[in-house]
């Protein structure tokens, strides 16, 4: 698999490592209810085929990325560095 | 009071020729980690222009005014190396003296470019990686940086505390490109 990180260009996946979907950057209000955080924490989709992901370029810039990937072919989609995803969501 | 003598990292290990390619430690420099605070970086490049001539460089670039280089070091930082980070910097970047903190080698020669394919996904042809390019790649298993200097070098900087491991994984693939040539 290679990863085209926005800072670094086209790189092969071993100089990453994989946090999880991009759920995590949807963090609940604190006074949201306990159905809300257990999903932000607990409750993930299983999909077969697109799905949004956290990667983290630590052998590279030290960027986090959201990086959309099929599960079925390991093929990427758009990459973004995740600062500008957060910002985007504000 | 006790004399101390400055080591440098790769001390006693280098230099080594093997095949075509050699390994040496570079001099040792002053190495100042240079980030900009958020939203100050057009003003760095600014103050870093008239104070030291320097161009901030954008991811995999090198900028060099005479024997002052600045590195491109990974996101929202670069490294200065070669001499006295201005003061006149440090409204606009946090400045960090890393100068004990880094092996700097340089790899060179014909057998070079196969020693490093050995050891790093890294692109290296020339059209990917051409002279002044810089990355942060992994070099067997450590996080490391990668500046070409010139068409047949390279400089490889590790972490100081893996300067050893650094040496080894590199004896070991020049040793390994000089049995596959011969």
């Amino acid at each position: 698999m290679r990863i085209a990180c926005p800072l670094c260009g086209e790189r092969d996946s071993r100089e990453f490592s994989y946090k999880g979907h991009a759920l995590a950057l949807e963090r609940p209000s604190e006074d949201a209810g306990f159905g809300a955080w257990d999903d932000y924490l607990h409750n993930r989709e299983n999909p077969a085929g697109w799905t949004r992901e956290l990667w983290f370029h630590d052998f590279g810039c030290g960027s986090w990325l959201v990086a959309e990937r099929n599960t079925v072919t390991h093929e990427f989609g758009k990459v973004e560095l995740a600062e500008n995803v957060k910002e985007a969501m504000a | 009071m006790t004399e101390l003598k400055a080591l440098s990292p790769a001390a006693g290990l280098l230099p080594l020729e093997i095949g075509g390619a050699a390994l040496r430690e570079d001099e040792m420099r002053q190495l100042t980690l240079v980030a900009p605070f958020k939203g100050k970086e057009a003003a760095l490049a600014k103050a870093l222009e008239a104070a030291h001539g320097l161009r901030w460089p954008e991811a995999g670039e090198t900028s060099v005014s005479g024997a002052v280089r600045l590195v491109w070091f990974g996101r929202g930082a670069a490294l200065l190396m070669g001499g006295e980070a201005s003061s006149k910097l440090a409204p606009y970047a946090a400045l960090t003296d890393q100068s004990d903190a880094w092996s700097c080698l340089v790899l060179e020669g014909a057998g070079a470019r196969d020693v490093l394919a050995r050891l790093t996904p890294l692109d290296m042809r020339d059209v990917a990686f051409p002279m002044g390019a810089t990355a942060r790649t992994e070099v067997f298993h450590m996080a490391c940086s990668i500046t070409r200097l010139a068409a047949e070098s390279w400089q490889i900087m590790g972490f100081r505390s893996m300067a050893k491991t650094l040496v080894h994984d590199l004896q070991v693939a020049m040793e390994g490109v000089a049995a596959r040539a011969s």
